[in-house]
C-alpha cells in the first residue's frame, strides 16, 4: 500500500526523538488524557463491568458477523439508503469517486476518519479534481501542512500553536498579515469563519462510523466539535465509509459501548455530539441530505477472524492504548509510519498491511502492559504483538532461507537485528524519559517486563540487567 | 462490482468463522430474538433517583460540560426567559425557532422585542430556539430527532442554541431514549412509519474542540453556546 513508512520505524523514532517541537507538543498533552480517563473510570463505578460487557457484545458480534452485516443491509435498504460492499481499499475508492461523480460533485467535506485515511481518499478526490475538505479542526490543520495524523483522535497532537499561527499565516494569504493570531482561541475562530463558508459549498459529505446498528440501520458518530454534523447534514449526499467491524446488534449494545468509548478516549463522560443517521431525508423534512450510502470496508479485517488476531477487530479506537504507552508519548504518532499508529496500529498494522510491510512496529514496545490494563474492551494487546514478532521471526526462517543454503548463519544474522532494534529504540527512550522527565519509575519494568520478557539477548546479558546495573546507553 | 465484492466479503467471513453456509436456522432464530428482545445491558445507578432527582443530575452534568440552565415555572415565562437571557449575554433577538408544538404552546407575540422565524436555519442565523423530546439525566445530554418539526441544523448552525425542555422530559438512560424512539416509530400517528427519525442527536454540552495543545475551547463548529430552559411545571 502506497504511503506506509512502517518499515522504517527505527529512523523514524530516531529522527522523532531529535524533534524538540514534537517533544514540547507531546508533553503538553500527556496528562491530558491520561488523568481524564482516569478520574472518569472512578466516577463510574460500572465501568469496569461495562468494560467486560463491551468486549462480550463485540465478540458476539465478531462470531456472527455475516449474519448482522446482512440485517444491517437491510435496514439501511428499508430506510432508503444505499449499501455498497469493498473489498479493498481501491474498491472504496471507486465507490466514493462513482457516487461524486453522480452529483457532479466538485468538493465533499469530510467529517475526521481514519478508514478514510487508510484508503488515502482525499488523494484519490484531488487526483480526479474534487476538493476534500477537512473539517475537523485538527485534521485541517495537517491537511493544510500536508501531514498525516498523528494520532487516532487528536491528529494534530503533535504540533505546537506556534506551528498551527505559523500553518494559517502560510495559507489564510487573504486575511490581514499583521492580525494577532497567538493564542488558540483566535487561531480556532479564524478556522471556525474559514470553514463556516465550506460547509455550504459542498455537494457531498463523508463521514466514518464510530458504529453501525444492526436492529436499526443506522451509523453513529460520535465528535465534540459538531463538523461531522455539519459536514452530514448539508451537502445532498451523505457517504458513511465504515469498516465491516464497526457492527453492534442492538441500539442497547451501542449506548454499553458508547459508555465507556468517550470516558477512555478523552475522560469525558460523553462527547458532545453522538449522532445516529438512518436513511436519507425524510418526506417533509427541510433539510438533511437527499441521497445516504454506506461503503462497508473489508481490505484484510475477515482474513484477521479466525486468527489469533481476532481479538483486534473489538478495537473501537479510543486512542487510550496510544496515550497510556511510553513509546508512542516519546516517539509520536508519525514514527510508526502509517494510519494507525501506538500500540492498536503495532497490532493492527501488520494485520492490514501484511507482516513484511509492517513486521518491525510489534517491536515498537516495552511490553509494560500499560495498553491492556485501559483498553475498554480489553484487547491483549502485548500478547498481540508478541504473537506478531513471533510470526515475523518464523518468516525469516522461512524454507526460502533455507534452500538458499543460510540456514543457521540467517537465523543468527537476523537475531541481532531484531534485538537491536527494538533495544536501540527503547534504550534511547528510556534514556530520555528519565533525563527529560524523570519518570523511568513509571515504566512498570520489573512487573510488566518479566511477564513478556522474550527477547533474544545475544549479547550475553538482558537489556534488564544492564539497566539494573546503572548503564544508562546515550 | 458491489455484488461481487458483497459475496466476496460474506465468503470470506463465513470461511474464516468455520462455516461455509449462513448460520443454520436455530442460530438466526436466537440472533433475531436478540436483535428484536430490547435487553438492556448494565445501566449505571446513578439515575436510581426520583423525578426531581433526575432533573437535578440533569442538570448538574450539563453545566458540567458548560451547558447553562436556567428555571421557568411554565410555558408561559419561556419567551420571557429567553429574551432576557439573549440580552444579558448581548445577543441578537433574532431567531429561527423550530416549528414544533411544544414551542408553540408559548405566548411568543407576547414579547415583541423577539424576531422569530420558524424553519430550517441559513448561515446567517446567529440564535436558535428548538424544544428537545427528551433529555439524559445520566450524563446531561439532550436528545433531538429530527423532522419536519425539528430541523436538525437548527442544533448545529447557529452560535447560540437556546433549548426549551419541559422538566417531565428528564429521563434516567440513552436506553429510555431508545424506547420512546422505537415507541415513536411504531406509532401510525407519528407518521414515522416504523423507521427512525432521519437523524438523532445527543447533545451534551456546546461544540468544543481540544485539537490545539489539548486546551478546551467552546463554538468549534457548533454552537458556542448552549443554553437550556427547564420548564418545572410541564
Ligand atoms: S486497542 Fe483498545 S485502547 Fe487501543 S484504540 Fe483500540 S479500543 Fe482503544
Amino acid at each position: 500500500m502506497s504511503g506506509s513508512t512502517t518499515r522504517n520505524f527505527k529512523s523514524n523514532a530516531a529522527r522523532e526523538l531529535a524533534n524538540d517541537t514534537l517533544r514540547a507538543a507531546l508533553t503538553k498533552s500527556k496528562g491530558h488524557f491520561t488523568e481524564g480517563r482516569s478520574t472518569a473510570a472512578e466516577n463510574l463505578p460500572e465501568f469496569e463491568a461495562l468494560r467486560d460487557q463491551s468486549r462480550d457484545i463485540k465478540n458476539h458480534t465478531i462470531e456472527h458477523l455475516d449474519f448482522y452485516l446482512e440485517a444491517y443491509e437491510e435496514k439501511v435498504r428499508e430506510s432508503g439508503g444505499h449499501v455498497h460492499w469493498a473489498r479493498t481499499a481501491e474498491d472504496a475508492r471507486q465507490i466514493v469517486l462513482e457516487i461524486c461523480r453522480s452529483v457532479d460533485a466538485k468538493a465533499v467535506n469530510k467529517g475526521k476518519s481514519m478508514i478514510s485515511e487508510e484508503c488515502e481518499i482525499n488523494e484519490m478526490l484531488e487526483a480526479n479534481g474534487i476538493r476534500a475538505v477537512e473539517t475537523d479542526l485538527g485534521e485541517y490543520i495537517i491537511q493544510l501542512r500536508g501531514e498525516k495524523p498523528s494520532h487516532i483522535i487528536a491528529p494534530a497532537v503533535h504540533l505546537t500553536k506556534g506551528q498551527v499561527e505559523e500553518s494559517f499565516r502560510a495559507n489564510h494569504t487573504h486575511l490581514d498579515p499583521d492580525r494577532v493570531l497567538e493564542e488558540p482561541p483566535t487561531l480556532l475562530d479564524e478556522a471556525r469563519t474559514i470553514l463556516r463558508k465550506k460547509y455550504f459549498e459542498a455537494e457531498v459529505g463523508m463521514t466514518g462510523a464510530n458504529l453501525l446498528i444492526a436492529e436499526t440501520g443506522s451509523s453513529v458518530i460520535v465528535t465534540n466539535e459538531g463538523n461531522g454534523d455539519l459536514s452530514q447534514l448539508i451537502p445532498k449526499v451523505h457517504i458513511v465509509l465504515a469498516s465491516v467491524e464497526k457492527i453492534v446488534p442492538t441500539l442497547e449494545d451501542a449506548a454499553t459501548i458508547l459508555r465507556v468509548l468517550a470516558r477512555s478516549a478523552t475522560g469525558q463522560e460523553f462527547s458532545s455530539y453522538t449522532t445516529l443517521s438512518t436513511g436519507p431525508k425524510r418526506e417533509g423534512d427541510t433539510d438533511g441530505p437527499e441521497q445516504y450510502h454506506v461503503i462497508l470496508l473489508d481490505n484484510g479485517r475477515t482474513d484477521m477472524i479466525g486468527t489469533e488476531f481476532q481479538e483486534m477487530l473489538r478495537c473501537i479506537r479510543c486512542g487510550a492504548c496510544m496515550n497510556h504507552c511510553p513509546v508512542y508519548q516519546s516517539v509520536g504518532g508519525h514514527a510508526y509510519g502509517w494510519v494507525y499508529p501506538g500500540p492498536m496500529g503495532s497490532v493492527l498494522s501488520p494485520g492490514l498491511l501484511g507482516v513484511d510491510e509492517a513486521g518491525h512496529l510489534p517491536n515498537a514496545s516495552t511490553f509494560c502492559g500499560r495498553c491492556e490494563e485501559v483498553c475498554p474492551v480489553r484487547i491483549p494487546l502485548p500478547k498481540m504483538m508478541r504473537n506478531w514478532r513471533e510470526q515475523e521471526f518464523e518468516k525469516h526462517l522461512s524454507p526460502g532461507a533455507a534452500r538458499a543454503g543460510l540456514g543457521l548463519w540467517a537465523f543468527m544474522a537476523k537475531r541481532p537485528k531484531l534485538y537491536q532494534l527494538v533495544t536501540g529504540v527503547q534504550m534511547r527512550l528510556l534514556a530520555r524519559l528519565g533525563r527529560a522527565q524523570g519518570r523511568v519509575s513509571s515504566l512498570p519494568l520489573a512487573r510488566g517486563w518479566t511477564k513478556y520478557r522474550e527477547l533474544p539477548a545475544p549479547e550475553g546479558r538482558t537489556f534488564q540487567s544492564r539497566w539494573k546495573s546503572g548503564e544508562r546507553p546515550l | 462490482m458491489s455484488d461481487s465484492n458483497r459475496e466476496a466479503v460474506l465468503g470470506s467471513l463465513r470461511r474464516a468463522l468455520g462455516r461455509d453456509a449462513p448460520v443454520d436456522e436455530d442460530t438466526a432464530a436466537k440472533l433475531r430474538a436478540r436483535m428484536t428482545g430490547h435487553a438492556r445491558n448494565i445501566v449505571p445507578a446513578r439515575t436510581a433517583l426520583d423525578d426531581a432527582g433526575l432533573v437535578e443530575l440533569f442538570e448538574t452534568m450539563a453545566q458540567k460540560v458548560h451547558a447553562t440552565v436556567a428555571h421557568v415555572a411554565s410555558m408561559d415565562d419561556v419567551p420571557g426567559a429567553v429574551g432576557e437571557y439573549l440580552r444579558g449575554e448581548n445577543l441578537p433577538s433574532e431567531i429561527v425557532m423550530a416549528p414544533d408544538a411544544t414551542l408553540d404552546a408559548a405566548p411568543w407575540s407576547d414579547n415583541s422585542l423577539l424576531e422569530i422565524r420558524r424553519g430550517a436555519p441559513v448561515e446567517s442565523d446567529q440564535v436558535s430556539v428548538t424544544s428537545a423530546p427528551a433529555a439524559v439525566a445520566e450524563t446531561g445530554t439532550l436528545a433531538m430527532y429530527s423532522g419536519p418539526d425539528h430541523p436538525a441544523t437548527l442544533n448545529f448552525i447557529p452560535e447560540t442554541h437556546v433549548v426549551v425542555l419541559p422538566a417531565g422530559r428528564v429521563v434516567k438512560s440513552y436506553e429510555d431514549v431508545w424506547d420512546s424512539i422505537r415507541a415513536q416509530a411504531s406509532d401510525p400517528e407519528s407518521g414515522r412509519g416504523g423507521q427512525l427519525p432521519r437523524t438523532v442527536n445527543f447533545v451534551t454540552g456546546p461544540s468544543r474542540s481540544g485539537d490545539i495543545e489539548q486546551t478546551l475551547l467552546l463554538g468549534a463548529h457548533g454552537p458556542r453556546r448552549l443554553h437550556i430552559v427547564i420548564v418545572d411545571g410541564e
